[in-house]
C-alpha cells in the first residue's frame, strides 16, 4: 500500500476531501483520497485512464449524485460544510462548485441566453446585460461575441464554445470551477487560450482541472495530484490518490516511482 | 473483369471467383431496388388516381362551389358541394384529439425518460403500447357506448353522437404516437446537456423545461404533427362515435359528418361508378390527402429548420 505524501498548506483550504470512497453499484471505483485544495490555486489531476480522477472531481460538486447507482463515502468540507452531510441541497452546492466539461456542452439558445440562464434559476436580482458581459470579458470571450449575442451557441467554434460554457459558469459566481479534461476536444491554439485564461481565472477562482496532458498540468497547475489504479482479482480497476504536491516537484522530484514512471512517459 | 497483380509464389491457391460475385452483387442491387421501387409505385399510383378522379369531378362541380357552398348533400336531388361542412367536422375531432394527446403524451414521454424508475417504466411503456395496439373499431365502441353515456351526465346536450366524445377517444388513441415519439426526441438530448444545467445549479425541473424540453422541441413537434395527421385520417372512431350528419359549425355537441365518415357512408352505398356521388368521395380523399401532405411538408420544414445538431 502507498501512502498519500501530504502536502503542507500554505494557505486557507477551498475543498478537502477525507478518506472518499466512491463506488459504483457495489464496486469499489476510487479509495481513500485525502486531499486539500487551496484557495485560489490551480489543482490538476494527472493518471491513467480508469485511475478514478474524474470521479473525484464530480463529487466536489456532488454530479455523482446524477449517476444510478453511484455512492460516495467519506468526507468532502465546502466552507466547513460536509457536501455529504444529511440535509445539504446538491443543487445549492453546485451553485458555489462550477463545472466546465470535457466536450464543450452549450446550451441550444442565444450566447446571452447561454450566461443568462445559469443566473435566473439562481435568482439573480442585478442587472442582466452588465452580469453576461462581465462574465464573457471573465472568460476573454466578449470581443468575439459582443455582436452576435443572439446568436445561437452553436454557432461558434469549439474553442469559443468551450470559452462560453467558462463564461457561464463564472456567471453565477461560483467560488470554485471544476474542469474536467476541458481542453481534450480542442485544437493546439483553442487549448492555449483556454490555458491563458485558467492563469486570469486563478485570481478569483479556485480550480480543480482533470487532464491527460502532462504538459498543460505543468503548465497551468500550482499542485498535482497523481492518481492510479490497480486491478482486483475480479478485473475491476480501482482508482487511488498516488501523491499529491507542488507541480514542480511531481514532475521533477517525486517520491513514488510509479510518479515518476508516469510523468515520464514510460505508462499511462 | 479481372485486375492482374504481379504473382506471388502462393498465387495458385488463391482462386476467387471475381466474376460470380460481382453478378450477384448486381442481381441483389436489382432485387433490393425493386422492392424499393414498389412503394414508389404505390404512391404514384394513389396520387394519380386521386388526382384523376378529382379532375372529372370538377368538371361537373366548379372549386367555387366546393369551397364556398354551405351545405353537404351530394347524394340528394339538389346537391350541395360545401367541403368545409366536412373539413370543420374532420377540424373539431382532430382538435379535441390533439387537446387531450399534447399533455398526456407530452407528459407521459417525460415521466417515461425523466422520471420514471425502471420498475416504472416497465409498467408504463407496454401499457401504452397495448393502447397503441387496441383497434380502432374498438376505441369507436367505446367511445359510442362508453365514453358519450359517461359524458351526458355532465354535459347537458350532449347528444347520442358527437364529436366531443369521438374527439376524446381519438385523442387516447394518438397518445402512445405522441409519447413514444417524443419520449425519442426528450431521450435523445445529450446527457452533456442535462450536466450542463446542473452543473449550475439547475433544479431537474428547470433542467426539463429549460433546456431538455427547448433542445427536443423539433422532434415533439414533428411527433404532435404525425399524430394530428393519423387524427385528421382516422376513420373508425368517427364513423361510429361522431354521426352522419354533415352540418357547419364547431359544436361539439352534435352529431357531425367528418371527412372519413363520409368516404365510408359512399363506399358503403351502392353507389354506382362514374356516378358524381362516387366522384365526390376522389374529391374529399384528395382534400384530406393535400391536408395531411400540408402538414407532413410543414412538420419537414420545421425540424430542419429547428433541430440542434449534436455530435
Amino acid at each position: 500500500m502507498i501512502s498519500n505524501s501530504s502536502h503542507p498548506v500554505t494557505t486557507q483550504a477551498a475543498l478537502t476531501a477525507e478518506d472518499v470512497n466512491v463506488y459504483y453499484g457495489s464496486n469499489l471505483a476510487v479509495r481513500n483520497v485525502f486531499l486539500e485544495i487551496p484557495k485560489n490555486r490551480v489543482v490538476a489531476f494527472i493518471g491513467p485512464s480508469g485511475c478514478g480522477k474524474s470521479t473525484i472531481l464530480r463529487c466536489f460538486n456532488r454530479m455523482n449524485d446524477l449517476i444510478p447507482g453511484a455512492r460516495v463515502e467519506g468526507k468532502i468540507t465546502f466552507k466547513g460544510q460536509n457536501l455529504y452531510a444529511k440535509g445539504i441541497d446538491p443543487v445549492e452546492t453546485r451553485r458555489y462548485i462550477g463545472m466546465v466539461f470535457q466536450k464543450p456542452n452549450p446550451f441550444p439558445k442565444t450566447i446571452y441566453e447561454n450566461i443568462a440562464f445559469g443566473a435566473r434559476i439562481n435568482g439573480y436580482q442585478g442587472n442582466m446585460d452588465e452580469l453576461v458581459e462581465r462574465s464573457l470579458r471573465g472568460a476573454a470571450l466578449w470581443d468575439e461575441v459582443k455582436d452576435k449575442l443572439k446568436g445561437s451557441g452553436l454557432a461558434l467554434s469549439g474553442g469559443q464554445q468551450q470559452r462560453l460554457c467558462i463564461a457561464r459558469a463564472i456567471a453565477v459566481e461560483p467560488e470554485v470551477i471544476l474542469m474536467d479534461e476541458p481542453c481534450s476536444a480542442l485544437d493546439p491554439i483553442s487549448t492555449l487560450r483556454v490555458e491563458e485564461l485558467i492563469h486570469e481565472l486563478k485570481q478569483q477562482y479556485t480550480i480543480v482541472i482533470v487532464t491527460h496532458n502532462m504538459q498543460q498540468a505543468s503548465r497551468v497547475s500550482d499542485l498535482t495530484a497523481f492518481y492510479n489504479a490497480e486491478a482486483t482479482e475480479t478485473g475491476n480497476k480501482i482508482g487511488y490518490l498516488v501523491e499529491y504536491d507542488q507541480t514542480q516537484t511531481i514532475f521533477h522530484n517525486p517520491t513514488e516511482k510509479a510518479t515518476q514512471e508516469y510523468v515520464s512517459g514510460r505508462f499511462g | 473483369m479481372t485486375t492482374e497483380f504481379p504473382s506471388t509464389p502462393t498465387s495458385d491457391l488463391w482462386k476467387p471467383n471475381r466474376q460470380r460475385s460481382q453478378r450477384v452483387e448486381l442481381i441483389v442491387k436489382l432485387i433490393f431496388g425493386a422492392f424499393a421501387f414498389v412503394s414508389i409505385v404505390t404512391t404514384l399510383g394513389i396520387i394519380e388516381t386521386l388526382i384523376f378522379e378529382t379532375f372529372k369531378f370538377f368538371q361537373e362541380v366548379s372549386l367555387w362551389q366546393f369551397l364556398t357552398d354551405d351545405k353537404w348533400t351530394p347524394l340528394f336531388k339538389s346537391a350541395k358541394f360545401g367541403i368545409f361542412v366536412l373539413i370543420s367536422a374532420t377540424v373539431m375531432t382532430s382538435t379535441i384529439a390533439i387537446l387531450v394527446a399534447l399533455p398526456l403524451g407530452l407528459l407521459s414521454a417525460i415521466c417515461l425518460s425523466e422520471y420514471a424508475t425502471p420498475k416504472v417504466r416497465g409498467i408504463l411503456k407496454p401499457a401504452l403500447e397495448i393502447l397503441a395496439g387496441v383497434p380502432t373499431v374498438v376505441y369507436g365502441y367505446f367511445a359510442l357506448l362508453f365514453v358519450t353515456p359517461l359524458l351526458q351526465k355532465f354535459v347537458p346536450g350532449l347528444q347520442g353522437f358527437n364529436a366531443l366524445s369521438a374527439g376524446m377517444v381519438l385523442g387516447i388513441m394518438i397518445t402512445p404516437l405522441v409519447a413514444s415519439l417524443s419520449e425519442d426526441a426528450i431521450y435523445s438530448v445529450p446527457r452533456s446537456l442535462r450536466d450542463g444545467a446542473y452543473a449550475l445549479g439547475a433544479t431537474k425541473r428547470e433542467t426539463i423545461t429549460s433546456v431538455v424540453l427547448p433542445a427536443a422541441l423539433s422532434g415533439i413537434v414533428s411527433s404532435l404533427i404525425l399524430a394530428i395527421s393519423r387524427a385528421i385520417g382516422e376513420t373508425m372512431i368517427v364513423t361510429l362515435a361522431a354521426g352522419q350528419n354533415p352540418r357547419l359549425g364547431l359544436n361539439p355537441l352534435v352529431p357531425v359528418m367528418t371527412m372519413t365518415a363520409f368516404i365510408v357512408q359512399v363506399s358503403l352505398g351502392d353507389t354506382p361508378a362514374g356516378s358524381l356521388a362516387y366522384k365526390t368521395i376522389y374529391a374529399v380523399g384528395m382534400t384530406l390527402f393535400t391536408i395531411t401532405l400540408a402538414l407532413n411538408v410543414f412538420s419537414f420544414w420545421f425540424v430542419r429548420r429547428f433541430r440542434e445538431k449534436y455530435e
